[in-house]
């Protein structure tokens, strides 16, 4: 009994082990993200607002695609960590670093506090929870206005050099290697995260929540942490935005950065953590090139490309595109 | 007093109409159509060109901004949100939000980006006397033609066989397609109403709401606030709510106008925390 | 999937990413327009562009023997997003000029890159007066509310308005519009009854004006975002304000041109202030009513326009001035005491401040060859903005 029981625990260690290697893609992508430094010199400003979209999308994946928890208001922890890192950084905490964890920390507490509203409830019921959550802090943002700049935004933030050594420079490159830095570390959390035991009874969860209660997972617990724990990560993927771009205004709480997170971890598809960081990279270069294209009318063909994403299925848009290119790479070599 | 109470029921009837499609499409085809601000915004445009380009009166618009809409509402059916059915609701998001980008964008190409304005006949400008309580012309009017479809809506759900069969279907799918029941046209007819509905409440809404292509993207949310509100599985669920709504929106931003925007938000948050499936549902919803 | 997803990302990322190569040619001067051009506030930066364009198709690309390119963006009027964009044309593009800023907060986000890298920033639209304080390269060619609302204070009072309400949207130029004309109004020991602020996402305006309605006040002051402006005046309508002896004044954001013809009778005999009307009678704004509609499907500028076309001109004669150099110092130097003949009327650059020293009209809404105009019948002369420190 006792030696069968000791072989179950080394099988799931193994099995640990085993979904915790890295392997070649995972390592390819981060070697892009890093070579990307020195290939687009010009682009910083760019992929540093990927990485930080890419971030939030991540906190969204981790609980819609492991907890299956549907939110459309998780712009208010993005927006609670961008005020706080904002604020601090006017108060005269002009350090980054600093700052990130402190807002962090505020972003974690407040969605520990309203993750208790997404415990109950259907699909519907919790997308309306969320952003009724996110609606009122946009409200209290604008009512105090002497603290936030309500609609005018939050002015004259200083941010000071990163850890004291590297200044914010104009090109963005500063930016962009600590918000790529920031976002790495996080996703090594997250990974760790889902492929722990913790991660697998949350996916328990979301396949059978009655089940899951039978088997002995104490699943309002578990989305109390999961909620909190991604509301962290919006919190500082908000806090990078201020930092790097030195200004806070209400859009950092609105509607439309809660759908547009959700819309590129769905481009992405959700569930596997590069989700959100490939749907970033593609909503922000197509976004960027229609709109450099035709800077009135770039909706419509943004809008085009995801009913034929949806239409045609993404797996085939992206198969037909990578025979394509396979293809130009055959001729061309 | 009364003018607020009043008002609140106006506005919150014009909800409704707007938004009883989306409630349909949902409750019926589990369907989460964000798109479907962009079947108002057909309608009201509807009118506006029928009104400023072609001389038609505001009452003979109106049908025409109905018949457009569900004409429209039919087409896309069809052509595209029928493959639609079976996908997850994420997938259904992302499909119906490009719908609302592709809307708003060609709007714009189309009519342009600024405020259409629809010019009311006379006799439905100004104010009238009802004892002694001020009311405007226009809110009484709509008022009245809101009621007034409510009840026909009502009526055909609860008397016709068309009702019936829609009934049965929301209920279950299955067992009513195994008893015969042509689910796939019931499902075509019932979202070809519910947009042109919503193309009516964009006609009659212009006047209070305004008209510019982002139409579909602001008003989305009221139209799901209602639905959740309401429940998806009756008519008089999001009726309730749309007037609810109206009145706390109206008479919130009357009295403590300083926390105005917040009323509708913390009314929706507090019907979530102790209703989560709506106010208004049979049994345990969806 | 996985890997599938990652070549294709991978590729298409350098493709988009490569794809566009900032290639400047030796003489060129770049203008950075950043403007809204989707979203809520889509028509302000429609009219700007639309100017932008008739400015350099009257005057030539050519100036002081640079050629002049124009680069516009959509900022889709979120404050990072106008953020972002100045700073990659600065960067990339090395645009000379950054212009546009069709709200206060996008002109807030962007002011300290213009300090930072030395470039002028033209304020065409935004109109919250703290705007040009943010940094010494902003010059701003529309106007301020404070400039434009406490001459409409003065009229109120010299002709009899004792009890005055305020209906404001909530927002940096409605609160600014709201205290310049308190104050004004209070000095001249007037009083405001009154002051509701409405959001700025608000569909209904029935309980703010019920409140109105219940106080009877002479008059009502608004201040509206343009294009909010039609709403509003039916409903006041609706409300039976108009009957009750309520009388309706504003600045000109209310009745703006773009679209106050299709306003209706609800707009007719409504008094606001402003610095420009599209039926100002002077030769140089009918000569710019004319090509603009020309080249516009007929469409009629407003203030938004007129903001865009001065931009250009300010930015033309700058160039002109320092021999086309580039240095941004030079360029705002020669900004500051500029004066000239605009649409509106004259105007100057006040070196102090950078702002515009513009007539400040009186003007009601009449029917003029079957349309609706804002007819000027009363001028502050050469006002400069009120909430500046001098």
């Amino acid at each position: 009994m006792r030696s069968a029981t000791a072989s179950a625990r080394e099988k799931a260690r193994q099995a640990v082990a085993d979904a915790t290697r890295w392997q070649t893609p995972e390592l390819a992508f981060w070697a892009v993200a890093i070579a990307a430094i020195f290939l687009f010199p010009s682009r910083h400003l760019l992929l540093n607002e990927i990485a930080i979209v890419g971030l939030f999308a991540l906190s969204i994946d981790l609980i819609l695609g492991y907890a299956g928890i549907v939110s459309l208001g998780h712009a208010a922890f993005f927006g609670v960590g961008a005020y706080t890192a904002g604020l601090l950084a006017k108060a005269g905490i002009g350090e980054p670093v600093a700052g990130l964890a402190i807002a962090a920390a505020v972003a974690a507490a407040v969605g520990f506090a309203t993750s208790f509203l997404v415990i109950r409830g259907s699909d519907l019921t919790r997308l309306m929870v969320t952003l009724s959550v996110a609606l009122v802090f946009v409200e209290i943002a604008n009512r105090f206005e002497s603290i936030t700049g309500g609609v005018d935004g939050l002015l004259g933030i200083s941010m000071g050099p990163i850890l004291g050594l590297f200044e914010f420079d104009f090109g963005g490159t500063t930016a962009y290697c600590y918000s790529l830095a920031v976002l790495f570390g996080m996703f090594l959390v997250a990974r760790r995260l889902v492929r722990s035991p913790f991660g697998t009874s949350l996916r328990a969860l979301k396949e059978n929540r009655l089940r899951a209660g039978a088997i002995g997972i104490p699943t309002a617990r578990r989305i109390v942490t999961i909620y909190t724990i991604s509301a962290s990560i919006a919190g500082v993927a908000g806090a990078l935005l201020a930092q790097t771009t030195a200004f806070v205004s209400l859009e950092v709480l609105d509607f439309a950065r809660s759908a547009d997170g959700l819309l590129i971890l769905v481009i992405g598809g959700s569930g596997y953590l590069y989700g959100g960081l490939l749907g970033a990279i593609a909503f922000a270069l197509m976004r960027d090139a229609l709109s450099s294209l035709t800077p009135a009318y770039w909706m419509f063909w943004m809008g085009a490309i995801l009913v034929a994403l949806v239409v045609v299925g993404r797996e085939r848009v992206v198969a037909k595109f990578a025979a394509a290119v396979d293809r130009l790479r055959g001729s061309g070599s | 007093m009364l003018t607020i109470l009043f008002d609140g029921i106006a506005y919150g009837m014009l909800l409704f109409i707007l938004a009883v499609g989306l409630s349909v499409t949902l409750g019926l085809m589990n369907f989460v159509n964000l798109a479907h601000g962009a079947f108002a915004m057909a309608g009201g445009y509807a009118t506006v060109i029928l009104m400023n380009g072609y001389g038609v009166p505001f009452l003979g618009s109106l049908p025409v901004s109905f018949l457009a809409a569900a004409a429209f509402g039919l087409v896309l059916e069809r052509l595209l949100y029928r493959r639609m059915y079976q996908r997850s609701h994420l997938d259904q998001v992302l499909f119906s939000i490009g719908l609302v980008f592709m809307a708003v964008a060609a709007t714009d190409f189309l009519m342009g980006s600024q405020q259409q304005i629809v010019r009311l006949p006379d006799w439905l400008r100004g104010r009238v006397e009802i004892a002694g309580v001020g009311i405007g012309a226009y809110r009484l009017f709509l008022v009245i033609v809101c009621g007034a479809l409510v009840i026909v809506l009502q009526g055909i759900l609860s008397r016709t066989r068309f009702g019936s069969q829609l009934r049965a279907a929301v209920d279950d799918t299955r067992v009513a397609r195994g008893l015969g029941i042509p689910t796939g046209r019931i499902f075509a007819a019932t979202f070809a109403i519910g947009s042109g509905l919503a193309g009516l409440g964009g006609a009659l809404g212009a006047e209070i709401l305004g008209l510019d292509p982002t139409f579909p993207l602001k008003f989305m949310l009221y139209f799901l606030i209602v639905v959740t509100v309401g429940g998806t599985a009756t008519i008089s669920g999001p009726f309730a709510a749309a007037i609810l709504l109206g009145i706390a929106d109206v008479a919130g931003k009357y009295y403590v106008p300083r926390l105005g925007a917040f009323i509708i938000y913390i009314f929706m948050l507090a019907v979530l925390i102790l209703r989560p499936n709506g106010l208004f549902v049979r049994g345990g919803g969806r | 999937m996985f890997r599938r997803h990652m070549i294709a990302g991978a590729i298409a990322s350098v493709l988009a990413l490569g794809g566009i190569a900032p290639a400047a040619a030796q003489d060129a001067v770049k203008i950075g327009l950043i403007l809204p051009m989707t979203g809520p506030f889509a028509s302000t930066g429609r009219q700007i562009e639309a100017a932008v364009r008739l400015y350099m198709a009257q005057h030539g690309t050519t100036v002081a023997g640079k050629k002049i390119e124009l680069v516009l963006r959509d900022d889709t009027g979120t404050p990072d997003v106008t953020r972002r964009i100045a700073q990659e044309m600065i960067a990339n593009e090395r645009v000379t000029f950054l212009a546009g800023f069709g709200l206060t907060p996008l002109a807030l986000a962007t002011a300290p890159l213009a300090t930072q890298a030395k470039k002028p920033m033209i304020v065409m639209a935004a109109a919250t007066a703290m705007i040009t304080e943010q940094s010494p390269f902003i010059v701003r060619t529309s106007f301020t509310l404070p400039q434009a609302t406490v001459p409409m204070a003065d009229w109120a009072t010299h002709n009899g308005l004792k009890r005055v309400a305020t209906l404001v949207t909530d927002y940096g130029p409605g609160l600014d519009a709201e205290k310049a004309f308190k104050e004004r109004f209070a000095r001249d020991g007037r009083e405001v009854v009154a002051d509701v602020r409405v959001p700025l996402r608000n569909p209904d305006f029935a309980p703010f004006l019920q409140r109105v309605a219940d106080l009877k006040p002479d008059a009502l002051f608004v201040f509206v975002p343009s294009g909010v402006g039609a709403q509003f005046m039916k409903q006041f309508q609706e409300r039976g304000l108009d009957k009750s002896g309520v009388r309706l004044i504003g600045t000109g954001d209310l009745t703006d041109d773009d679209i106050l013809n299709e306003m209706g009778e609800p707009a007719v005999g409504v008094v606001t202030t402003h610095h420009y009307s599209a039926s100002n009678p002077s030769a140089v704004n009918k000569a710019f009513v004319k090509a603009f509609r020309a080249a516009n499907k007929n469409a009629r500028p407003n203030f938004m326009g007129v903001g865009g076309y001065d931009g250009m001109h300010v930015i033309y004669e700058a160039l002109k001035a320092t021999g086309g150099s580039t240095d941004g110092e030079k360029l705002v130097g020669a900004m500051k005491g500029m004066s000239w003949q605009s649409p509106r009327g004259p105007v100057t650059i006040e070196a102090s401040t950078r702002e515009l020293i513009q007539n400040i009209y009186v003007r009601k809404v009449e029917r003029v060859d079957g349309e609706l105009y804002n007819v000027e019948f009363a001028t502050f002369q050469a006002v400069a903005d009120p909430a500046k420190k001098r």
